[in-house]
């Protein structure tokens, strides 16, 4: 069939197709060779990272947040360990069951039930739902009494924010409450330590020293496989705490001043003269900061919200008020400084019957019957309005902003470290001119001299003036956290052109509270040790028509929101000055009534307790 | 008749003799590798794969061994029987086929779910190795001979792209087109037919599924859809790649044992035995493939008939076109199309077709004297 021929011909071709075909299958193998090579050797780290890109998982906790503690150490915004109810529905044979017991037990609401169901459609079976944030002793016992026989479900100890003393440092420290999205968009922090239902600082210290007070996140790592499912943890690396602030305040005389605060609204701060520490700061009427913690609810939020004493509002720092005649020892000073007039400087206040009139403009004294022939000391002692009317017309309003600005308004007192501290208003000619497009009227600079019309201060400017009279005039910084200690060149620098000057202001606003016919002489302490001295200001809300002048009405006459601010500034004690105080009651009637009586409570308090506050300072710096 | 027809049966003792051993542990050795490489896909524990894999190779290894000590002359008798068979075996499935994940591939046999285009891949070669063994070399290229070695191709070809098994139809025309090689065809056919193939292509791929444009666009870009239809080839190579010079370790990949490899135990096995083993196990793997290619090689070589020699090329050449397909596929050099790795790839129909093809190779070295009429 075959013959030799063609059979040695057909075993040739073979062959040699198979050599061409060898060659090739070792070419695709050296290819392959090369990309084993490409990919196992060459690229061997990226793909490894890659690799345990896809397997491990990162899961952070919640770090723990710095606390506050005030000027002896006692913990005003602290941590709490509170206990939290979990689920894994993955771990629970019958979920409709195992949620309908917990409503039973832990008596929840059919809204809450439903969001527990909501939960379980959206994560995966070995995810965890938090079924409450905040167990009560009551619920965490009453759970552990049946943990048997619920499978799945576990009690979890957790951390969170607590504010012992309630409504005390509302204000100062502000609140945390859960973070929302604007919250990790402003703050680069916040988005990297963001871990779900994470509590951040909302207003006030808890806000700005954010950063510090956050902490370190703990973080786990996981092995997961393709679907997300933890498989084991590879290790565990400790975070740190936040860091602790202490501030200056001390908690006993903040008390005392939400005390003297209840009911009303107004604010009281109370400051160290010479290092500007800030002893007490409260803005009344406060509310309660540990409401916000777990998600305040709305009947809650609705009662501060719409509470017409503006509860949200810190008024200390945030409200802007017309001084009244709390502004005329500047004035008093200014005057003497540019040597407009001198201490024996006098004017006739005749009364309502002969008002100072210019321009056909009339300018009453606040007494009726005048205080007849009054000097520098008389005018201020008895506030004499016809007095500061005639030396602020000779003074000028640029000369009086001009020392008004040196004692600290018309600035923020804290610089950034609040947020929305008001600067308040200090007007001369210039500010008129580019704000409104006018020219200055003289009318407008002898309202100025009471403390009324553009004029507008915050309470810790006026705290920060009297202050800075107290010490004799020096410069100082208010400062409200410990460790936060910045360096300023200009500190104690003197503001004054003549010390004598200083004196004559002290002295007059001395015999305003302790002499006889002072605005605030009710309200004197006689013992030395205690002795104050301060100035009183009511600030008009409403302009006073020549009708309610003749009206003449008491204060309790006229409607809330017409009745006049009452303020008090006052230092003390008067032979060894060491604090000032600033109070305000808005629609408080007169300074005099008001607000004096409550600097009478608290200098009591605040000499008492200066010799504990010494010890702590001295101990501090035997530390170091 | 100018050969000596050596007629006479051997003796076992000489059978033995001509025994391919160096084959024979080759395979051996590549099916324990498979077992612990499906001990592995199962996470290290006993489970299903493993299981069926060591009984399926602890069966077709003793019975590639006894069916290897049938004469080749009877393979040659039985080619086109057991063409028909399978042919037979194809329009079954066409017909009352079970159908798995959208194809319709498999023959159900109570024990075993038979895919028959499997063993077409061998049914084919041995077919045309045996019309290619009686043909004249002048013949060859004849219009005949050309045409009906095309129907033989063609027709299993065309049942296997209907059920749809795309993969499978090209390595089946391509184990079949490789016997036409061997037995002279001009090359010029070939690269005719290339050239129309390349022209051609855009009308081809218009002709496609879309899930398979998709493997194409998919393979020229795995990124275009990561967690879609690229995500089994980016897996794969984040595998491979991770493996390193050697590898993870035994039960330690984690790519396989966290579930990122899809379809670790068929097509993507290799990617697992590399990402355990790394560079130095795979190119030991890859040496014994190249070892058995070379083993059934030289059995052609020493063969004296013209169908041993045509049936060890061809199947060689099957082998190496499995391996290379299945890794250049997940080493992201080929679109994915399915293909077994040979052994190591969990499934009873490749392995079984293997093994046969095995078999008949070992036979061809036992009688490479034998000569066929």
């Amino acid at each position: 069939m075959f013959d030799e021929s063609d059979n040695v011909r057909k075993i040739n071709t073979i062959n040699r197709r198979l050599f061409i075909i060898t060659a090739a299958k070792i070419l695709v193998f050296f290819g392959l060779t090369s990309r084993l090579f490409s990919l196992q050797v060459n690229q061997n780290n990226k793909y490894l990272t890659l690799s345990d890109k896809n397997r491990i998982r990162e899961s952070k906790l919640h770090p723990v947040r710095g606390e506050f503690r005030d000027y002896f150490g006692n913990v005003i915004a602290g941590n709490n360990e509170v206990y939290q109810l979990h689920i894994v529905p993955e771990q629970v044979e019958d979920f409709r069951y195992i949620t309908l017991r917990l409503k039973n037990i832990l008596n929840l609401s059919e809204r809450e039930f439903q969001k527990i169901h909501k939960k379980r459609k959206k994560i995966k079976a070995w995810e965890t739902i938090v079924v409450s944030d905040n167990l009560t002793w009551e619920q965490f016992s009453k759970v552990n009494n049946y943990l048997h026989e619920l499978i799945g479900v576990k009690t979890v100890l957790s951390i969170s924010r607590i504010y012992p003393f309630n409504e005390n440092y509302t204000h100062v420290l502000g609140y945390v409450s859960q973070a929302n999205e604007k919250d990790i968009v402003d703050n680069k922090n916040i988005k990297e330590k963001f871990v779900p239902g994470i509590r951040v600082g909302k207003t006030g210290l808890e806000k700005t020293f954010e950063n510090v007070l956050l902490g370190e996140n703990d973080i786990q790592r996981f092995e997961v496989n393709a679907y997300g499912r933890k498989i084991s943890q590879l290790n565990y690396q400790k975070g740190s705490k936040g860091q602790d602030l202490n501030l200056t305040i001390d908690t006993e005389i903040q008390k005392l001043c939400t005390e003297l605060l209840k009911d009303k609204a107004g604010s009281i701060c109370v400051m160290d003269i010479f290092s500007g520490e800030i002893i007490a700061m409260q803005s009344s009427p406060s509310f309660d900061p540990n409401l916000f913690l777990f998600g305040i609810n709305q009947d809650d939020w609705q009662l501060i919200r719409n509470n017409p004493m503006k509860p949200l509002l810190n008024k200390t720092i945030n409200g802007r008020y017309s001084p009244g005649s709390t502004i005329k020892p500047i004035v008093a000073l200014s005057a003497l400084e540019n040597e407009v007039i001198n201490p024996e400087f006098t004017v006739h206040c005749k009364g309502h019957k002969h008002p100072l009139e210019l321009y056909g403009q009339t300018y009453h004294c606040w007494k009726k019957e005048g205080h007849g022939f009054v000097n520098l000391r008389e005018g201020m002692k008895q506030s004499c309005d016809t007095y500061f009317y005639e030396i602020s017309r000779r003074l000028g309003v640029d000369r009086l902003s001009e020392t008004a600005k040196k004692f600290g308004l018309g600035e923020k007192v804290f610089g950034g470290l609040f947020e929305n501290e008001k600067k308040g208003l200090v007007p001369n000619t210039m500010w008129k001119k580019n704000a409104l497009g006018q020219s200055w009227v003289l009318g407008e600079t002898i309202i100025t001299g009471i403390g009324q019309g553009f004029i507008q201060t915050t309470p810790i400017q006026l705290c920060l003036m009297t202050a800075q009279i107290a010490n004799g005039g020096y410069k100082i910084y208010p400062k409200i956290v410990l460790n936060n200690d910045q360096q300023y060149l200009d500190k104690y620098k003197p503001l004054f052109k003549n010390s004598k000057n200083i004196k004559l202001i002290q002295s007059a606003m001395f015999s305003s509270t302790n002499e006889v016919r002072g605005t605030s002489y009710k309200s004197r302490i006689d013992d030395p040790k205690y002795q104050f001295a301060g100035k009183t200001g009511t600030a008009q809300v409403k302009r006073i028509t020549e009708k309610d002048r003749e009206l003449d009405l008491k204060t309790f006459e006229i409607p809330y929101e017409e009745r006049d601010h009452a303020l008090y500034v006052a230092f003390g004690p008067y032979k060894n000055p060491r604090y000032a105080t600033s109070i305000i009651i808005e629609h408080g009637g007169s300074g005099g009534t008001t607000a004096a009586p409550i600097a009478k409570k608290l200098f009591k308090l605040i000499v008492d307790r200066h010799k504990l506050r010494q010890s702590v300072k001295e101990k501090k710096y035997l530390d170091i | 008749m100018s050969f000596n027809n050596f007629s006479h049966e051997l003796t076992l003792f000489q059978k033995i003799k001509n025994y391919d051993f160096i084959l024979l542990f080759c395979i051996l050795i590549l099916g324990i590798t498979s077992i612990f490489t499906m001990y592995s896909t199962d996470g290290g524990e006993v489970l299903f794969h493993t299981k069926s894999h060591f009984i399926k190779f602890s069966i077709f290894f003793p019975m590639m061994i006894v069916l290897s000590f049938i004469n080749i002359k009877y393979w040659h008798a039985g080619s086109y029987l057991f063409y028909v068979l399978i042919l037979g075996l194809l329009v079954w499935v066409a017909l009352y086929g079970v159908t798995a994940s959208g194809s319709k591939r498999w023959i159900n046999l109570y024990f075993l779910n038979l895919q028959p285009s499997e063993l077409m891949k061998i049914a084919v070669i041995l077919c045309l190795a045996k019309f290619f063994h009686r043909i004249r070399t002048t013949s060859t290229n004849s219009f005949t001979s050309i045409s009906v070695s095309l129907t033989i191709i063609i027709i299993p070809s065309i049942l296997v792209i209907t059920q749809p098994d795309l993969g499978t139809a090209i390595l089946i025309s391509f184990s079949g087109l490789i016997i036409l090689w061997f037995s002279g065809l001009r090359i010029k056919y070939f690269i005719y037919s290339f050239l129309i193939f390349i022209t051609s292509l855009p009308f081809i791929i218009s002709f496609l599924k879309p899930y398979q444009k998709l493997r194409i666009l998919t393979f020229i870009n795995p990124e275009r859809d990561p967690l879609g239809s690229g995500y089994q080839i980016i897996q794969s190579k984040i595998a491979v790649g991770s493996g390193g010079l050697t590898g993870k370790g035994f039960l330690k990949g984690t790519q396989s044992y966290l579930d990122f490899l899809p379809e670790k135990h068929t097509d993507f096995i290799f990617t697992l035995f590399s990402e355990e083993f790394g560079f130095v196990g795979s190119i030991l793997l890859l040496l014994l493939y190249s070892i058995i290619i070379y083993r059934i090689i030289r059995a052609g070589l020493i063969s004296r008939s013209f169908f041993s020699r045509l049936f060890c090329f061809g199947f060689s050449f099957a082998i190496f076109l499995y391996v290379a397909t299945n890794i250049s596929m997940v080493l992201g050099l080929l679109p994915t199309v399915g293909s077994p790795l040979p052994i190591m790839s969990y499934g009873g129909s490749s392995l079984l077709a293997t093994m046969i093809g095995f078999s008949i190779v070992l036979s061809a070295s036992i009688n490479h004297r034998q000569n066929i009429s």
